[in-house]
């Protein structure tokens, strides 16, 4: 079944198209990560994926529904956004951040419920971040702050999860660590998994399928070693890279050449 | 964290409710007990529970004098709370408050048009009050877009200057009115209780209305805090709700403005006192600033009745001697 169908979207912003007819689709269960160069409307598919903006031209299916067919509600309820950016500088307390993710699921006169909250110390379980759940946001550590975002996400419970760049602020263990979670998710809770990315190798590692960007426009989608050869690559980023595999994982290497 | 924020929201509200609610009693009970014609406790409580003729002078001055004071004092202060608290949070800055962005001035230029026109108090110069407060609001808005919404110099400088454009137009307005007018129109400008009659204290009502709709979007509000596309994101349509927060609050500003003047940094002062006692949640920060608001603005009163000796002040005068310092701590922390 297919989870999520770009078709030949055009968003147009500042008098130019940041996605210039791009079309993509990803199955159900999948994880595709979406790379390219800086300006290349990354961040862009990720917001018309999740409603936030509107298309030029084109359109967005979620479960074979067009995106306007659903209430912000019911979006929110299947498609979860982990945002790149958002002002944590606030004194809510973890668990009542990750407890926000609840409210797809609330009418405007509940409150949440026991299960609610149950859900909560379960998403913040699955993110490792139980034990900080009386401490304040803005008191966090950037990679803390990230698996509260993760765990807000997965505590709405979507189908398709949505990651704006979720490794760039993070040291190489919580990297890895936030990679391993989308892995388990993908794997135990058979999510959908779209996920921005400038880091190739992690990308590789973890993604089954890659779709390359430049200029709002596709290069070229599939598999990891299909997309990852030093001609694409130099194609869509102009710049030199080598492609081998790692003498001890056997994953796929990128590296850069000056 | 004066309560335990582990603590179930119901019991924390419960709580909360039930001592502000209390304080808000106690202050407008300290209220009633005060005026310059020196009741006694007695007196004032017989004429309370109707032990006291109805035409004697004792019960005009509690029905008609003292109690509608203190209940217009805290339908304003309320108001003016909750109106900081909602303006806090969809523009996200804490500097911003309806008297310092000049909403509260819009609606004064709006009030004191419509009184030199010579309309009825209501609807006529509460409609007036409306547009004008309506008016720059969107000028307001207009600015913080511009800005993205986060800057706060842009938007307290653009507060000042319609606060300076509608005195202009205030002053204006002054020397255009007949000289029976002007007592009318200086009662607005400085932010005065003191003219409260039990027969416009209808003209409250609609107040209920705005509350209710306030607290019932006090969850999304919360979510409004952390952004607004991470709010949509997690399915609040922001452009409505932002809509439904600004038009309540401006109508309920406007109907406050137009029946006590120009009371200034009550939204700044009570918003920001109750978010570091309790805690950024708007589902306890809606109704603390709703009594809390009350209780602050009666109390305000009674100083402004009490410290002159022999007469009085308006009660503008307290609340910005209490609240511009502040307003100048806030901001010179916010820039160290």
């Amino acid at each position: 079944m297919k989870a999520i169908s770009i078709l030949d979207l055009t968003v147009r912003a500042g008098g130019r198209n940041i996605l210039d007819g791009l079309s993509c689709e990803v199955r159900q269960g999948d994880f595709l990560a979406v790379i390219g160069p800086n300006g290349a409307g990354k961040t862009t598919l990720l917001r018309a994926v999740s409603g936030l903006l509107t298309p030029a031209s084109g359109e967005v299916r979620i479960f074979q529904k067009n995106l306007t067919a659903y209430s912000r509600r019911a979006l929110a309820a299947t498609v979860a956004l982990v945002p790149q950016q958002m002002n944590l500088e606030l004194p809510f307390t973890v668990e009542e951040t990750v407890l926000m993710g609840r409210s797809p699921h609330l009418g405007l006169l509940e409150r949440e419920r026991r299960e609610d909250y149950d859900i909560a110390r379960q998403a913040m379980f699955f993110t490792g971040i139980d034990h900080l759940s009386g401490r304040r946001l803005d008191q966090l550590s950037g990679g803390e702050r990230q698996r509260v975002l993760i765990a807000r996400a997965i505590c709405q419970q979507p189908r398709i999860m949505l990651l704006d760049e979720p490794t760039t602020a993070l040291d190489p263990a919580h990297q890895l660590a936030v990679m391993q979670l989308m892995s388990r998710l993908l794997e135990e809770e058979g999510m959908t998994i779209l996920m921005v990315s400038h880091d190739l190798n992690l990308a590789a590692m973890f993604a089954g399928r890659i779709l390359l960007i430049k200029d709002g426009q596709g290069l070229a989608s599939g598999l990891p070693e299909e997309i990852l050869t030093p001609d694409r690559l130099h194609q869509a980023y102009g710049c030199s890279m080598s492609v081998d595999r790692h003498p001890l994982s056997g994953a796929i290497r990128v590296s850069l050449i000056s | 964290m004066l309560l335990n924020r582990h603590r179930s929201l119901s019991r924390r509200l419960l709580i909360i409710v039930l001592i502000l609610g209390f304080v808000l009693l106690a202050a407008m009970t300290a209220s009633l007990l005060t005026g310059s014609s020196g009741l006694s406790v007695g007196d004032v409580l017989a004429a309370l529970f109707g032990q006291t003729e109805k035409t004697s002078a004792v019960y005009a001055i509690v029905w008609r004098i003292r109690l509608p004071r203190a209940v217009l004092a805290a339908a304003v202060g309320a108001t003016l709370s909750l109106g900081g608290l909602v303006f806090q949070a969809r523009l996200r800055n804490p500097l911003a408050e309806p008297y310092i962005l000049g909403i509260s001035g819009g609606a004064a230029v709006g009030a004191i048009g419509a009184m030199v026109a010579g309309l009825a108090m209501f609807p006529g110069v509460t409609l007036a009050a409306f547009v004008g407060s309506m008016l720059v609001m969107g000028v307001v808005l207009l600015l913080s877009r511009g800005s993205g919404g986060e800057q706060s110099d842009s938007l307290l400088l653009g507060g000042v200057m319609m606060n300076a454009f509608c005195s202009a137009c205030i002053m204006f307005l002054f020397s255009l009115s007949q000289s029976s007018q002007l007592h009318h129109i200086l009662f607005w400008l400085m932010g005065d209780l003191s003219t409260a009659e039990p027969e416009r204290l209808w003209l409250l009502m609609p107040l209920w209305a705005c509350f209710f709709l306030i607290l019932v979007l006090a969850r999304p509000m919360n979510l409004l805090l952390t952004g607004r596309e991470s709010a949509a994101a997690l399915g609040v349509h922001v452009q409505r709700l932002s809509w439904v927060l600004l038009s309540t609050t401006s109508f309920m500003v406007s109907l406050v403005v137009s029946q006590a003047g120009l009371v200034g940094f009550v939204g700044l002062v009570v918003p920001h006192f109750f978010r570091r006692l309790l805690g950024p949640d708007h589902r306890i920060l809606a109704p603390a600033c709703i009594l809390g608001g009350g209780a602050y603005l009666v109390l305000c009163d009674l100083l402004a009745r009490a410290l002159p000796a022999g007469g009085e002040m308006p009660v503008g005068v307290v609340t910005a001697l209490i609240g511009a310092p502040l307003f100048i701590f806030l901001l010179w922390r916010s820039r160290t």
